[in-house]
């Protein structure tokens, strides 16, 4: 499959400065999006950033104000229909019947598929997502994991070239979580393209190539979280026996990082932050010792996530420490 | 096979299995126009100048009508409950024919009504109602009827996607009742008050109502009708003409377009 090429990538989506307004609420505004075909793209932001309504807008939900999208090389407004013959979409929003069985419901959206033999396609799909049992209960009786296994197999019935997942695991149970997780993580192995929302960074850590970090409306940052992680650097804490020797290890600490450090005079701490990635903490220690300083502790912690996702999209906080209370 | 014909086949299939699947809301919602059969027919009929049992004959039709007008609300409680449940978004989502879903949901509903309407029958029947006209006759009669419902659909399935809200639509839908109060279904309008019954008969419940009266050989015309009732079978074609020609391309466009 070829779409549009830009040098050597070929983006599934690509998205340029697309627009969304409900009356007073800019709620998207300017997303320029990559997709790179085959990747599993997480889209991270805080409720109300923008996130549902930018997959509803590349899913052809809505109809964008202004900006354009091409989703596996069609053009999001003009073919719609050649759109969402190329796309899955499974969100709380795009639900199943819960009147119909989870059997009905399969062969129904199959048939609107134009899948051949439908009854096959349902209890393929239903093995697979571990229905079989419940093949022919109504979908209102699932559980919540069970009702979010049968809209993913609904997303999948024509193996999608992107496939849009709006917070799949919200409110899910960490075994149905899991189940969801790897349901992806097999999907990626396919090459299928995966743009998915959550709310959980662990969720974006674990499952996304890359991650695009969501704030009102525009896109703040977006990189792999090793590099995201990298834009923030890592936590260098040391703890000293008594106050004297605080700004000994300051110095130190100064001299190792050029950064400024902080100090938490009841613990006898002083913390750093490290964009440096030759400083490990065999180094911090030997550097610490050779300089005399009398340590009882010392750390080096690589940030997480929640650190990224705080300090990029809130912007207000200036100290980590302060970031590390938010986190928590 | 076109788009439309084969996602509306798929569609319409869709909404008899789930009715299969739940047959005791079908029941449920088909006990409402018997007991008012009884209830209008026995309680209040008694009250009335005319004798019961030709009340009764009079009545019939009228709760055909009404009934039928009834598809207002099950359309719109219907298309609202579909948009809320978010299976709306996913047909959206799908490569489908935009007009296939109303359309699947209103072909439904006149299957399914044709059906209720049987032990409707069979009590009117019971209680002294008679087809006393001709078998050709008759059959236009539940022509119109079902013509007439499936336009009701129509006006459900607008107002449920504009109003996306189940408790909205079973509020609003509740309302759908007043309307054969003020037509000739349950009551002649040649004794209401001149502007009133000049209201009454352009109702289109009322001209729909007096055209089975008269395919039936229940009740002969009115004098002095409004066009409409007056003119009972053109006036009830013509209404379903122009409750569909404003109501279909309205609930297509909305279903399209999705929530703002």
């Amino acid at each position: 499959m070829r779409y549009g090429r830009t040098m050597t990538t070929t983006y599934a989506v690509l998205s340029e400065g697309l627009e969304k307004r409900f009356g007073d609420v800019h709620a998207v505004r300017g997303l320029d999006l990559a997709v790179a075909e085959g990747a599993v793209v997480g889209m991270l932001g805080p409720n109300g950033a923008g996130k549902t309504t930018a997959v509803r807008l590349l899913a052809t939900l809505l109809r964008p104000d202004a900006g354009s999208a091409r989703i596996a090389g069609h053009d999001l407004v003009r073919e719609p229909g050649a759109v969402r013959r190329s796309i899955g979409v499974t969100g709380q929003y795009a639900s199943v019947d819960g009147d119909l069985t989870g059997r009905q419901n399969l062969r129904l959206f199959a048939r609107l598929h134009r899948v051949r033999d439908t009854a096959a396609r349902a209890t393929e799909l239903l093995d697979r997502f571990g229905l079989t049992e419940a093949a022919d209960r109504p979908a209102s009786t699932y559980s919540g994991g069970m009702r979010r296994r049968l809209d993913l197999a609904a997303s999948l019935i024509r193996h999608p070239a992107v496939l849009f997942l709006d917070e799949p695991t919200t409110g899910l149970d960490p075994v149905s979580r899991n189940q969801i997780w790897d349901a992806v993580g097999a999907l990626k192995a396919r090459g299928t393209t995966v743009l998915l929302t959550t709310q959980y960074l662990e969720e974006a850590d674990r499952l996304a190539d890359q991650i695009v970090l969501v704030d009102r409306g525009r896109i703040a940052h977006s990189g792999s979280p090793p590099q995201l992680k990298a834009l923030i650097g890592s936590y260098a804490e040391v703890v000293v026996t008594h106050p004297d020797a605080m700004t000994r290890a300051a110095g130190v600490l100064d001299r190792l990082t050029g950064a400024e450090p902080s100090f938490d005079h009841e613990r006898h701490a002083v913390g750093v932050v490290s964009v440096d990635p030759t400083l490990t903490l065999p180094r911090l220690v030997r550097e610490l010792d050779a300089a005399g300083v009398p340590l009882v502790d010392a750390s080096l912690r690589p940030p997480t996530l929640d650190d990224v996702f705080l300090r990029l999209t809130e912007g207000t906080a200036t100290d980590l420490s302060d970031l590390k209370e938010r986190a928590a | 096979m076109s788009a439309l014909a084969y996602d509306g086949t798929a569609m319409l299939g869709r909404q008899l299995r789930r009715v299969r699947n739940n047959p005791g809301l079908l029941i449920l919602t088909q006990t409402m126009p018997i007991s008012m059969l009884l209830f209008f027919g026995y309680v209040f009929g008694s009250a009335l100048a005319v004798p019961g049992e030709e009340y009764r004959r009079f009545l019939v039709p009228g709760l055909l009508v009404a009934t039928a007008a009834g598809g207002i609300m099950t359309g719109m409680f219907q298309a609202a409950q579909d948009t809320h449940r978010g299976v709306m978004d996913r047909f959206r989502t799908l490569p489908m024919s935009r007009a296939a879903v109303p359309l699947g949901q209103a072909a439904a509903d006149v299957v399914v009504t044709a059906a209720g309407t049987v032990p409707f029958l069979l009590v009117g029947l019971a209680v002294g109602w008679r087809i006393e006209g001709g078998a050709l006759a008759a059959a236009g009669a539940f022509g119109l009827l079902l013509l007439f419902r499936f336009a009701c659909v129509w006006i459900g399935v607008f107002l449920g996607l504009l109003t996306r809200n189940e408790d909205a639509a079973g509020q609003l839908g509740g309302a759908t009742f007043l309307l054969p109060l003020l037509s000739n279904a349950y009551i002649p309008t040649e004794g209401l008050p001149g502007w009133l019954r000049t209201v009454a008969e352009w109702n289109p419940i009322s001209a729909v109502t007096t055209a089975l009266r008269d395919l039936f050989g229940n009740a002969p015309v009115p004098d002095g009708a409004a066009w409409p009732v007056a003119h009972p079978v053109a006036g009830s074609l013509a209404w379903c003409a122009v409750l569909l020609l404003v109501f279909v391309p309205l609930a297509v466009r909305t279903y399209a377009a999705g929530p703002k």
